[in-house]
This record gives structure tokens, C-alpha cells and sequence, in this order.
């Protein structure tokens, strides 16, 4: 009963934050697509995902391709050639795991013909292994097929690197992130806007001391809260039941969800943007899926981007998500810093700025 | 009851575009007085309303509300009255306990739910969803949050529209209590019965132009005089008392 006390744009806020948070985890869609499919998926491609169909071997730069034993490699439907890697590249590769090994082969000017250089990692110790039994068959076959001559057409020198194994989860798991951060980023946004709009929720609001800025900094603040504590749940599953790789611990942690919240402020745009041009609520899922499903396949969510053609990974290296991937994976695994993902933060403010500036344009009141 | 004028509306113009809404209108709302706007859809009452609670721009004219001008002193208008949209939706997935507190915070007041749904009878519905009430209980439930603020003023646009009989009854008592209780109320109806009922003033709108300003008394009076008469006879009851009386005045949730 004291209308001379101050009116409080920071309560204000406060309040639209708190009943928002309330509405979201009571939103089922909210938490399906924030928790549950990113575990859902979690748990489906973890455990799928180690079955080794096809070992990846690197072949090194000066590799001699036109040997028989190349061509005899290569045409084992076990044995996948990388070719369109760096030197460095591939003892990154060859350390985390993501190849088996690096092959050399050197042809010589006396006996044996051939020098094969092999060097494995024990990140990769299992595929390592497939590799090393199918590459002693050949080298059996060759050698006895060529009883008549001399007795050894190569020879084998094979090392064994130290490195940390690079699982799948370390993979999957910033894609699961990024996937909850971009759906509930664009699909909750574009449909609670679009809804308080057509249900007069946001007028009823303009007739109350409200400012406008406190709206969205409360919806938006509700949003980051939720997904935040999504994000550590999801991390918290993956690291104790799928042994997802925090290398500085809490500090990892930490480094993750500030990306999670520039990932998710960004996301929101295209959210602000969709509910501006949406005329009614079934118009928002086609419009959010446009902006959501290119991301979900060609930004490295569940395999990596350097899988595609070069073509597809043009358009890789235009999405958001792509750099929110890529950001997450370096700070978790390799314990990178946000300072040594500037690059990536760099283009993710890029999108930033351009798609408020579109949300700016778009977005309506009512 | 001082004829003490609390709204003054001069010569307020409202162009969506080419088409004009409201073209010209005036009018004085007294305080402490239920204020009746009527018309036909489309006649401009709600953008009249809309534009008095400073939720739309008016095109020319003058308004002041409590002494503030719509233009300069939008906020404080804000502060000090309290508004039922026709057709207004809640934030979703809320209670009605949770609402009350999100529009105490939206006003800066500190207020308990129960206090105010006390006020309108629905505290039982403390834990119900909105969308789970009566029409008669989600027209108390607007009138509950618009009295948050303890305003001067309260606009209600069409608050009975759909509902039965003994519902519109309740809602009337309740509007009569929050005008008794010094509270200026400005009101848009389709129903006559229930303006000449309700009402201490009434305004005529049409096409956008007010026809006519007087008490509902007067109104009639002066048809009378004029020598009309209705082609049937009056009765001393109709077919809405003979409805209440069969059914009973008590109103029936749900």
C-alpha cells in the first residue's frame, strides 16, 4: 500500500525470470528436447559407436603409392587411407586415436623391395591391433607368393606412440551439448514469443509498469538457467557413466558453459527472429527446422565435418554451430583455455551481431 | 457521488492506416462512477480503451487520466490503473498463485496470492491452471490482477461475454464492490440489460463517434417522452428472472 516506493525494473525482471523458469521445466518439449534427446543419443551412439567397421590408417606424406602393397592395402575393405592430412595433422590424429596408424611405404633399391614403416598409438590400441594382424597376413602373402625369387619382398618396422585415447563420447557429447543449446534456443524461444504474443500475454504486460527490456533479459535469463543446468547434467552423465574427458575438472566445466551461454544467446536470436515472422504457432516448427537441421547434420554433431565432401564442408564452415562444436570439444579434451579458442568465438560474435541486427528488424510486439 | 472528472477525453482520432477508428470523440469519466462504453462490434470502444491505457498511440486528440497526459505521463497512468483485456491470455504453465505473484512483481507491489484472490472468491483455485476455470472464474481471475496495484481506475472490456446467466449476476456484485469500494470503473458491454443495470453513466458509440452521453434512466426516459412504446406489453418479469428464479441465483462453479 506504498505507491511512493521506487518501481524496480530489476524485481520486475526477476519476476517474469522466475515464472518463465517455472513454465519451461513444466513445458514437456522443453525438457525432451534439452534432456532427453541429447541422452537419449548419447546412449544409442556410445554404444554403438565403438564397433570399428573400418580402421582409418594415415598415409604419410612421401608414402610410395604405386608399391603392390599399397595397392593390396587399399583394396581391403577393413583398411580406410587417409590421404588429405598434414604431417602434423596426423600425429594429432594418430595421438587422440582417431586413426589407427600412419603407414610409410618405402621402396628400396635392394633386398627386401619394400620398407614399411608402421607407427601405432596406444589411443587407438584395439583398431592398432586390426590393423597390425591384417598388414602381418599380407606381408605373409606377398612374401611366400614370391617363393621363386628372393625371399622378401618388405619388411615391417612398426613403433608405438604414447597418447590419450580419444573416445567417441569426447566427440559426441559437445555435439549433444551444442544440439540441446540450438533447440531450445531456437524452438523455445520462437514458440514462448510467438505464444505470449498471440495470446495478448505480452499486451496485458505493457499495461503494467513493465519495460520491455525486462521481458526479454527475464525470458531470456530463465532460458540460460534451464539449459545451463541441462548442460551440466549432461556433462555430469557423460563423464561419470560414459567417461566423457574433463581435463581440468571443474574448470573444463566451467569453460564449457560459458561457451554453452554465447551458444545459446545466439541460438535466441534466430528464436527472435522466427517468432517475428511466424504468423501462428504451426508456422514455427518448418521455419525453426530450416534453421536447426543443416546445423544438426553439417556442423559435426555426430560425425566429423572433415567426413563430408569438400562442398558440404564450404557450408560446414558457415553454421554457428560448427564453431560451438569445435570450441567445446578443444576447451574439453584438450584442455584448451578461451583464450585458444578465439578464432571460433570470433565467428560465433560474427553471427551474433548479424542475426540480432536481423532480430532487431523482425521482432514484434504484437 | 461528485461529479469530479478522473478521464477526460478531447476530440481523440485513431487511424489504423486508411481506416479511421474513432473519429473525433469526447467524453468525461467521473470518479467513483461505473462508466458504460456501448456500441456495436466494431465501433471503436476497444480501441478507445486501448488508447486510454496508453497500449496504443492515438492519431490527434487530447487525454489525461488522474491529471497525467497519455503522451508525457504514460508510466505514472500505468501505475494507477488496472486493465482486463478482451480475450487476454496468462503466461502459460502457471497457477493462479504463481500469476498473482508475476503481476505483484510486473507492479512492484508485495502481495500475497490469497489476499487478492480472496478478493474474488477463487481461493480455493490457488493451485488451478488458468486454462482449467470457468469463463465466470477466468473473469474474476482478470479482475483479481488488475486490482494488484490498488489503481484509481479499472477498464474492463467485455468482462460477461459468455457467460450464463448467474455467472454475470456474480461478476455485476463484484464489479459493484470494487466501484464501493472507491475504485472508478470503465466498462464496455453488447448487453443493455446489463449496462442500465450496472451502470451510473453510459456512452453510445457508433461508426467511431459517440451519439449520446446520460444515465441509463435518463436514456430511457427521454425514449418515453418521445412517445415510444414497446409493441408488447411489459410484463413485470421476464424470461431471464423466470431462468434465475428456476435455477437458483447461487452461482455454480464450472
Amino acid at each position: 500500500m506504498n505507491p511512493q516506493k521506487r518501481y524496480s525494473n530489476f524485481n520486475a525482471t526477476m519476476a517474469i525470470a522466475k515464472a518463465s523458469f517455472r513454465s519451461i521445466t513444466r513445458s514437456p518439449s522443453a525438457v525432451v528436447f534439452s534432456l532427453a534427446f541429447p541422452l537419449i543419443f548419447i546412449v544409442v551412439f556410445a554404444n554403438i559407436g565403438g564397433s570399428g567397421v573400418s580402421v582409418d590408417v594415415a598415409v604419410a606424406k612421401n608414402c610410395d603409392t604405386t608399391s603392390q602393397v599399397y595397392s593390396a592395402l587399399k583394396k581391403n575393405p577393413l583398411v580406410h587411407f587417409i590421404t588429405n592430412k598434414t604431417t602434423a595433422e596426423m600425429a594429432t590424429s594418430l595421438s587422440r586415436g582417431d586413426i589407427a596408424a600412419i603407414i610409410d611405404i618405402q621402396k628400396n633399391n635392394t633386398q627386401p623391395l619394400y620398407t614399411i614403416n608402421v607407427q601405432y598409438s596406444n589411443a587407438s590400441a584395439q583398431k592398432g591391433g586390426v590393423f597390425k594382424s591384417e598388414l602381418t597376413n599380407l606381408y605373409f602373402r606377398i612374401n611366400s607368393s614370391a617363393n621363386n625369387g628372393p625371399p622378401t619382398v618388405a619388411e615391417v618396422h612398426s613403433t608405438t606412440i604414447k597418447g590419450r585415447e580419444y573416445k567417441y563420447i569426447d566427440f559426441l557429447l559437445p555435439g549433444m551439448l551444442g544440439f540441446s543449446l540450438l533447440s531450445s534456443g531456437v524452438f523455445g524461444t520462437a514458440f514462448v514469443f510467438l505464444s505470449l504474443r498471440l495470446t495478448l500475454v505480452i499486451k496485458r504486460f505493457f499495461a503494467t509498469p513493465v519495460k520491455k527490456y525486462s521481458i526479454v533479459l527475464g525470458e531470456a535469463l530463465a532460458r540460460l538457467v534451464f539449459s545451463l543446468l541441462g548442460a551440466v547434467f549432461i556433462i555430469l552423465v557423460g563423464h561419470y557413466w560414459f567417461g566423457f574427458t574433463l581435463i581440468h575438472g571443474v574448470v573444463t566445466v566451467l569453460n564449457m558453459l560459458v561457451l554453452a551461454s554465447i551458444g545459446l544467446i545466439i541460438f535466441m536470436g534466430f528464436g527472435f527472429v522466427i517468432s517475428g515472422i511466424a504468423k501462428n504457432e504451426s508456422s514455427v516448427p518448418p521455419i525453426s527446422n530450416i534453421i536447426t537441421m543443416p546445423q544438426f547434420l553439417l556442423s559435426g554433431t555426430f560425425f566429423s565435418v572433415t567426413a563430408f565432401p569438400v562442398w558440404l564442408q564450404t557450408i560446414s564452415k558457415i553454421l554457428p554451430l560448427t564453431y560451438l562444436n569445435d570450441a567445446m570439444r578443444e576447451v574439453a579434451f584438450e584442455g584448451a583455455g578461451l583464450g585458444d579458442v578465439t578464432h571460433q568465438l570470433l565467428i560465433l560474435g560474427a553471427w551474433f551481431i548479424g542475426i540480432y541486427a536481423v532480430a532487431v528488424k523482425t521482432f514484434k510486439w504484437e | 457521488m461528485a461529479d469530479k472528472p478522473i478521464i477526460t477525453v478531447k476530440n481523440l482520432v485513431k487511424n489504423y492506416g486508411d481506416f479511421a477508428a474513432v473519429k473525433g470523440i469526447s467524453f468525461e469519466v467521473y470518479e467513483g462512477e461505473i462508466f458504460g462504453l456501448l456500441g456495436p462490434n466494431g465501433a471503436g470502444k476497444t480501441t478507445t480503451l486501448e488508447v486510454i491505457e496508453t497500449l496504443r498511440d492515438k492519431t490527434s486528440g487530447e487525454i489525461t487520466v488522474d491529471g497525467f497526459d497519455i503522451e508525457t505521463g504514460a508510466d505514472s497512468i500505468k501505475q494507477i490503473i488496472g486493465v482486463q483485456l478482451q480475450a487476454a491470455g496468462y503466461y502459460p504453465n502457471l497457477n493462479l498463485s504463481e500469476l498473482i505473484n508475476l503481476f505483484c512483481g510486473l507492479y512492484g507491489i508485495n502481495k500475497t496470492p490469497l489476499e487478492m484472490l480472496e478478493k474474488v472468491a477463487l481461493t480455493d483455485k490457488a493451485k488451478a491452471k488458468y486454462k482449467d476455470l470457468s469463463g465466470g472464474q477466468k473473469q474474476r481471475f482478470s479482475i483479481a490482477t488488475t486490482l494488484i496495484n490498488n489503481p484509481r481506475i479499472i477498464f474492463l472490456d467485455e468482462p460477461t461475454t459468455g457467460l450464463d446467466p448467474q455467472a454475470r449476476r456474480n461478476l455485476w456484485d463484484l464489479i459493484r464492490e470494487i466501484r464501493d469500494a472507491g475504485t472508478t470503473v470503465v466498462i464496455t458491454t453488447h448487453y443493455m440489460d446489463e449496462a442500465e443495470e450496472l451502470c451510473d453513466r453510459v456512452a453510445f458509440v457508433d461508426g467511431g463517434h459517440i451519439i449520446g452521453i446520460d444515465t441509463p434512466n435518463n436514456f430511457i426516459d427521454k425514449l418515453v417522452e418521445g412517445g415510444f412504446e414497446r409493441k408488447k406489453q411489459v410484463k413485470l418479469a421476464n424470461l431471464e428472472d423466470v431462468f434465475i428464479n428456476m435455477t437458483g441465483k447461487e452461482w455454480r462453479e464450472g
